[in-house]
């Protein structure tokens, strides 16, 4: 699409006119951060709003999750190997960069395949991977545990952590406290989920959905589509992103999740327990449950005192309603999750959200 | 976190392969897709290729969004 098009749509979006006030729902952390950094967000008529929602897997990771890692490390003679995003997230007495610092092992990966070579090149360690993420990076963990049995690897286990996100938007919907018009999708979850994985927002809950990507253009037309279904009151979900998305998903990826993992309930930070919406090692990988091989029993979680990432990852709130927010909360000493994941609501808000002085 | 980047395969073997964008090049799984030749664009995730992209499905669907007024 060219300068000249994309201006186009940027005008109408800026001059539509809406017949009521319109609420739509960002799932993904990636499109949080991306209305704000692309600009589109600043082109939103006035009774248009944006609600970020639950959708970036480090913000809504739980304490306990964090402070069962950490205890491993302190009592056995581990690596712990994550992705880089994890590593400010506080714990309730910690975090794994402040472990780091007075010497703990812990390594950062790019992929779970990062963290299997490294088990198989340091045979006398034991690595523990943080398998944290949704549906986008859950085929990879699954893969890389999959290698780990077909290898007879000693030495490597995955602490789970991964979270499923219909579920999530299922008991969003159900809590009923937030009023969502309409949701964008996340696109890369949907690469695996497939348009199928999200039938239920439109068919059980009559909500208009769009799938789109993360460029300028996608954000610009996905919205727009979305108002067009909301105003004509037409519960469907449209498919923007068509170029990696499809009716059916990676039904590749599918496999090899539904093979490694089965469902189970699982804690959101904030949001509580959902049913079905974390995964466990099925029976024959389960040798690769860290929980299994390190027994550890961390004292009771503690929240921090006045956050409101809770409430944020709800849509129950902005982050400009939180009293931490830009004063004792700040990207170099985050209090909560959803300032220290780029990707989180807090960190967005800071970084890009115009404030009058 | 569910960031993916566009990127060309250069060469496969077997399981895995070599990706390449703007002279980045990198080592990717490609145990997730089916029927994948060198010069493919696919999106990478942690390590692994997670889609192929079709850009000629992309250009339909907008013209199909143009032409139910949606956009």
């Amino acid at each position: 699409m060219d300068k000249k098009e994309l201006q186009t749509y940027a005008d109408k979006l800026k001059n539509l006119e809406l017949e009521r006030p319109i609420r739509i729902m960002e799932v993904c952390g990636t499109h949080t951060t991306q209305f704000f950094y692309t600009g589109v967000k600043d082109l939103f008529p006035e009774k248009l709003s944006l609600i970020d929602g639950p959708g970036c897997p480090v913000c809504v990771t739980p304490n306990r999750y964090l402070d069962r890692a950490i205890e491993i490390a302190r009592t056995h003679e581990v690596w712990l190997v994550t992705f880089g995003d994890m590593m400010r997230v506080p714990s309730s007495y910690s975090s794994l960069q402040k472990e780091k610092a007075v010497g703990v092992p812990i390594h950062i990966v790019y992929s779970p395949l990062d963290a299997l070579t490294l088990a198989q090149e340091n045979p006398e360690k034991q690595v523990v991977f943080l398998s944290v993420g949704f549906e986008t990076t859950i085929p990879t963990e699954a893969v890389a545990v999959k290698k780990a049995r077909q290898e007879k690897l000693k030495n490597f286990s995955i602490l789970t952590g991964n979270k499923l996100t219909p579920p999530a938007v299922r008991a969003l919907l159900d809590a009923g406290e937030v009023k969502i018009d309409g949701f964008i999708l996340p696109g890369h979850v949907s690469v695996i989920t497939g348009i199928k994985g999200w039938r239920f927002v439109a068919d059980k809950y009559k909500k208009p959905c769009v799938i789109t990507g993360f460029e300028t253009q996608n954000l610009l037309i996905g919205t727009m589509a979305l108002i067009h279904l909301i105003q004509n009151g037409n519960p469907e979900i449209i498919n923007e992103y068509s170029q990696v998305v499809t009716e059916s998903g990676n039904e590749k990826a599918q496999e090899v999740m539904a093979e490694v993992f089965e469902s189970t309930e699982a804690k959101w930070r904030g949001i509580g327990t959902i049913p079905e919406s974390g995964l466990c090692l099925k029976e024959p990988f389960q040798e690769f449950d860290a929980n299994l091989r390190f027994p550890v029993n961390p004292p009771e979680e503690v929240e921090p005192r006045g956050c409101r990432c809770g409430e944020i990852l709800r849509g129950l709130v902005t982050p400009l309603d939180c009293p931490l927010f830009g004063k004792k909360c700040l990207p170099e000493t985050p209090v909560g999750a959803c300032m220290v994941s780029s990707e989180g609501a807090c960190a967005a808000y800071f970084r890009y959200q115009k404030v009058s002085p | 976190m569910c960031l993916a980047v566009p990127m060309q395969v250069t060469e496969i073997n077997g399981e895995m392969g070599k990706v390449e964008i703007g002279g980045v090049c990198r080592e990717v799984g490609l145990m997730l897709l089916e029927d994948i030749r060198i010069g493919d664009w696919v999106i990478v995730h942690a390590g692994i290729a997670i889609s192929k992209i079709n850009d000629q499905e992309a250009e339909e669907t907008l013209k199909l969004f143009k032409e139910g007024g949606m956009i």
